[in-house]
């Protein structure tokens, strides 16, 4: 077997040595492009364009729980929270749910005339990062002394306290006969985004929304990527890998944790808000535990710690559940003769492959190096040998 | 950042002064304060003849505790199995509030294979009862014992989240499992004992049989488990694996089946909740083990993790908490009270009640 691997070891090398320098960075400049002409391949309001569209949204969610949970090591298994913000910034700041007031900037002459809070979407965006950001860094203060699993009961246990908030909103008054949140019913009609010379986005066409996610990714992503090579970012991983030796060695505890939870919650909103615009609803009902373990499920599989492995476990899991599942197999079951669809079942699939990631191969489909090591027992193997004869040419 | 300091100066004061007496104030406040207020405002009792009849005593307040203490009985039986794995291995066994779900779905499996009804006689009904509590124990046991081996001894050695993710795998499988067993809706299940019958009353608080349904599975269970883990060897033997896996091995201590053992006993308690959920309520549904679960771990965290008395005590805790919740601030409510209480414990006491100061909360 390890022969096996260290020839394996030795042709990627190999094929390392082969391709040029500049390689990286004309695959980057493919992808972008070949994710900008996309839609044009399929059309304008295909069932797979739409699946893109989600799939892209939730790579966007992953990317910002892969900083709390890959980087930084903090289980986060409350990320539905910031969906629920991010929504929630679209029904607050761009509908109109708020009658009592009327505000509007930047948004098209005919929602102008409407009553409410009507923001450009853009700034909804800006208002939905720090809204989260926020929100991220209260939830995050209790757990500070806290390590490992007490983290995700406590974050899980603010996710959940998020959403029976968001339920029972339409019980809390805010004055003038106005309400927190509608509950279930859900805060409907809100803005399509509207940008000057584009237009209001339609759901005849989805192409715009792919561009508008797309953009929201590649920012994502450019911040993951910069982050990670950051002070910021060495000192996340120095914390989750052994806090004590980190701290003493003069990184700053809470600034560093309140900072990974608040640029992952951050991105979180930023998804959120696209969901609640491109759904035109934000209901309660959304923002479900259930949510919160389909993220994590997509850092999992894809690789914790690894920008590209959260990038690709999110396409992944998304496409799985937006199209794969409900367009392509949902009736597979019934080909045996079951009598349920596969949509019903689709968290049990998404449990199962939980298992069996973690099991087979713990490192994920595009491991982080480090990572990868350390599930691996190569570090450990490492250390061993290092305690016992020195290993050397005989 | 410049609030982060000051924040976590703070907290560590919280900590320090709060401790275990800002706990019990905390948790004393709720029944403190409605019972001062039934005393001075009074409540509204009943309605005799279109007026309101109003009450000025405790025993609104005491029904509020008769039925904490048996939905209690519930949480108590799921957080000792928490409680027990994660002293022994560490691991939040998130899987096992479906455990829960499980055993009363096999209860209830198994009182139409006996042909409970109605009409079967109250000596057939107890028997059947005990038949499908045995049934649901072993059942929910084995199950247990089954998710260990697959899910959690691969991961012994890897690092702590790994066996946690697991965990949440599982009980989504699980919970699905429940789905396609008995659909998405909740489902009522025969009210074979007659559930809200009222056995007899105390001071003005009436005792129904559910209760003592619940209080007679729980207490005996309870009791048994204490003689094990103190006074046979499999049970001194899970004590020691608790305090060092590595000198317990040492030892001559078979460390892989003590462990199946605690899955065993926990996943049985977890079953025989099950059966008295189904038999209490009266209706099961293949979600309710999430909010258990939640439910139960919040009481094993609040007795202090790892500590079997601190379990049945934070379960009846959580239980009272539950029922003047749900009857006076509106059940809607309910969830995110008992959250709040896990959080402020996190907050003020990680150790809990009778807990002892472990690693991971320290």
């Amino acid at each position: 077997m390890s022969e096996l691997q260290a020839q394996l070891r030795e042709w990627r090398d190999a094929a390392e040595r082969l391709v040029p320098p500049w390689w990286g960075k004309a695959l980057a400049g493919l992808l972008v492009a070949v994710g900008v002409i996309l839609p044009f391949l399929t059309g304008s309001s295909s069932g797979f364009l739409n699946g893109t569209i989600v799939a892209v949204a939730y790579a966007v969610m992953a990317l910002g729980l892969n900083v709390v949970v890959g980087m930084a090591g903090l289980l986060d298994l409350g990320y539905v929270a910031f969906y629920a913000f991010g929504a929630y910034c679209v029904g607050w700041f761009g509908s109109g749910f708020f009658f009592g007031v009327r505000v509007h900037v930047g948004v098209s002459p005919l929602t102008s005339t409407l009553a409410g809070i009507h923001l450009n979407f853009v700034l909804i965006l800006l208002a939905a990062v720090v809204v989260c950001a926020v929100a991220g860094m209260i939830i995050g203060l209790p757990t500070l002394r806290l390590r490992g699993d007490y983290i995700a009961i406590v974050t899980l246990a603010f996710g959940e306290i998020i959403g029976v908030l968001a339920v029972n909103g339409q019980s809390i008054g805010v004055g003038g006969g106005m309400t927190l949140t509608a509950g279930n019913l859900g805060i409907s009609a809100v803005d399509s985004p509207w940008f000057p010379g584009s237009g209001s986005f339609g759901l005849l066409d989805l192409r715009p929304w792919y561009w508008l996610v797309f953009g929201i990714l590649l920012i994502v992503l450019f911040v993951n990527l910069r982050v990670r090579d950051s002070r910021l970012g060495r000192a996340w991983i120095a914390l989750r890998e052994d806090e004590v030796a980190a701290v003493s060695m003069g990184i700053p505890l809470v600034k560093t944790k309140l900072m990974a939870y608040a640029i992952g919650a951050a991105f979180g909103g930023m998804a959120g808000a696209f969901f609640g615009a491109y759904f035109t609803e934000v209901n309660a009902g959304q923002f479900a535990f259930g949510f919160s373990i389909f993220i994590v499920a997509m850092v999992v599989v894809g690789g914790i710690g690894s920008i590209w492995g959260a990038l690709a476990g999110g396409l992944l899991l998304g496409y799985i559940n937006n199209y794969l599942i409900p367009d392509v197999l949902n009736n597979l079951p019934s080909a045996f003769g079951l009598s349920f669809q596969l949509s019903s079942v689709s968290f049990g699939i998404f449990g199962f492959l939980l298992v069996l990631v973690m099991t087979v191969r713990p490192q994920g489909l595009f491991p982080e190096r480090r990572r990868s090591l350390e599930l691996t027992g190569e570090i450990a193997a490492q250390d061993g040998e290092l305690g016992s004869e020195p290993v050397g040419p005989a | 950042m410049l609030a982060a300091r000051p924040a976590a100066a703070v907290l560590a004061a919280l900590r320090r002064y709060g401790g275990r007496w800002g706990l019990i104030v905390a948790l004393a406040a709720l029944p403190v304060y409605y019972g001062v207020t039934d005393l001075v405002n009074g409540y509204q009792a009943a309605v005799v003849a279109g007026h309101p009849v109003i009450h000025h005593d405790l025993s609104r307040l005491g029904f509020n505790f008769a039925e904490g203490l048996s939905d209690g009985a519930i949480w108590a039986l799921i957080a000792i199995g928490y409680t027990l794995v994660y002293g022994i291995i560490e691991l939040i066994n998130f899987a096992h509030g479906d455990v829960f779900m499980i055993g009363s779905f096999t209860a209830v499996g198994i009182w139409s294979v006996l042909g409970l009804s109605l009409t079967t006689s109250a000596l057939g009904v107890i028997g059947g009862l005990a038949v499908s509590l045995v049934i649901a124990m072993l059942t929910t046991g084995s199950l247990n014992v089954l998710i260990e081996r697959v899910a959690y001894k691969p991961l012994r050695n890897a690092p702590k989240l790994a066996p946690l993710i697991t965990a949440i795998g599982f009980s989504f499988i699980l919970q699905n499992v429940g789905l396609l067993w008995r659909g998405g809706s909740q489902q009522s299940v025969t009210d074979l004992i007659g559930a809200q019958k009222v056995v007899f009353t105390i001071g003005g608080v009436p005792i129904l049989r559910g209760y003592i349904v619940a209080w007679a599975v729980m207490v005996p269970l309870v009791l048994a488990l204490s003689w094990f883990i103190s006074r046979t060897r499999p049970g001194r033997a899970m004590r020691a694996t608790a305090q060092d896996p590595e000198a317990a091995r040492l030892m001559g201590i078979n460390v892989n089946n003590t462990v199946s053992l605690t899955f065993l006993i926990g996943g049985a308690l977890a079953g025989a909740a099950g059966l008295i959920y189904a038999v209490y309520e009266t209706q099961v549904w293949y979600f309710q083990g999430f909010q258990a679960g939640l439910f139960a771990f919040t009481a094993a965290v609040m007795g202090g993790i790892g500590n079997v008395r601190g379990a049945v005590l934070g379960g009846l805790i959580i239980g009272v908490i539950q029922s003047l919740s749900d009857e006076r601030i509106g059940p809607q409510w309910t969830e995110a009270i008992v959250f709040a209480y896990l959080i402020a414990i996190m907050v003020l006491r990680p150790t809990g009640l009778l807990g002892e100061e472990t690693r991971e909360a320290g």
